[in-house]
């Protein structure tokens, strides 16, 4: 088994590749927050089927390819409180913020947008402070 | 024409995630936590999906994409109240569970019902926030 940061850089430049695709051919920009939450609040109802089709290839692909990987594991937690809460919080976020990891992360920081980047550095910073907290301190994660 | 770049983008971005790590969230968690067993993983997968993104936005300039006329307008420069807030919540909800919503649906498939149960409070996060900034800047219009 290769090193864990040579999977990262291949599976980030598959990532990438990803954005190019969406990007060049349809001049849109790879969010996956957007992709979703554009269906689930109506605002993207004109272009559902496109947003389907991306989140078929997203949902699609892993699943066809987890029996290949054995060792997989998701470690996900196991306490329906901490998922639920995380789950509001990532979903009132994102939709916030116009964007998560893939919208401002990957396609906002490679065009220099300040906004991606700005972004960026304020989940980062949570995502810190919040392992710190959940983890370190009150020791529930 | 325009189903089929859905599509194969949204291979390319599942196949990326899995193969990358980003599913599981232990790697995700790994790398906010600088003050535990730091994993550094994360860094390499935004490094390597940022290298073609930056050749593609370089190479708009005077091109049109395959099925539309044109690409996506400049982004505002403004930072917002909502940029901020928006981003810190998620940020915090990304450290508590190491997902995001990528990654949250890269592994609905194969992960297990605690997948659903992120997923489904994650999909009324976003379909309650219209109604949360309804609320909130209502004032503005009055």
């Amino acid at each position: 088994m290769e090193p864990d940061w040579i999977w990262g850089l291949a599976g980030g430049f598959l990532i990438g590749l990803g954005g190019v695709v969406l990007l060049w051919g349809n001049g849109r920009i790879m969010g996956a927050s957007g992709i979703i939450g554009g269906l689930v609040d109506g605002s993207g109802r004109s272009e559902w089927a496109d947003r389907l089709a991306f989140l078929a290839g997203t949902f699609g692909v892993p699943l066809l390819l987890y029996p290949f990987f054995s060792e997989v594991d998701t470690h996900i937690s196991q306490s329906a409180a901490v998922l639920v809460a995380a789950g509001l919080l990532v979903g009132i976020g994102t939709r916030l913020a116009n964007g998560c990891t893939s919208g401002h992360g990957v396609c906002g920081i490679s065009r220099l947008s300040v906004r991606g980047i700005v972004a960026t550095l304020l989940y980062l910073l949570a995502g810190g402070a919040s392992v710190l907290l959940f983890r370190h301190i009150w020791g529930i994660i | 024409m325009r189903l089929m770049f859905s599509l194969l983008s949204g291979m390319l971005f599942g196949a990326g995630l899995f193969i990358s790590g980003m599913t599981d969230t232990t790697k995700v968690q790994g790398w906010l936590d600088i003050f535990g067993a730091w994993d550094p993983t994360l860094a390499f997968v935004l490094g390597g999906a940022i290298i073609p993104m930056f050749f593609a936005w370089r190479m708009t300039k005077g091109r049109r994409p395959v099925t539309t006329p044109q690409f996506p307008p400049q982004p505002p420069v403004k930072i917002d109240r909502r940029l901020a807030i928006g981003s810190l919540l998620f940020g915090a909800g990304w450290g508590l569970s190491g997902l995001c919503p990528g990654p949250a649906m890269a592994s609905l498939g194969y992960g297990g019902v605690f997948h659903w149960v992120f997923f489904a409070a994650m999909l009324v996060g976003m379909w309650l926030t219209p109604h949360i900034l309804r609320l909130v800047v209502r004032p503005a219009t009055a």
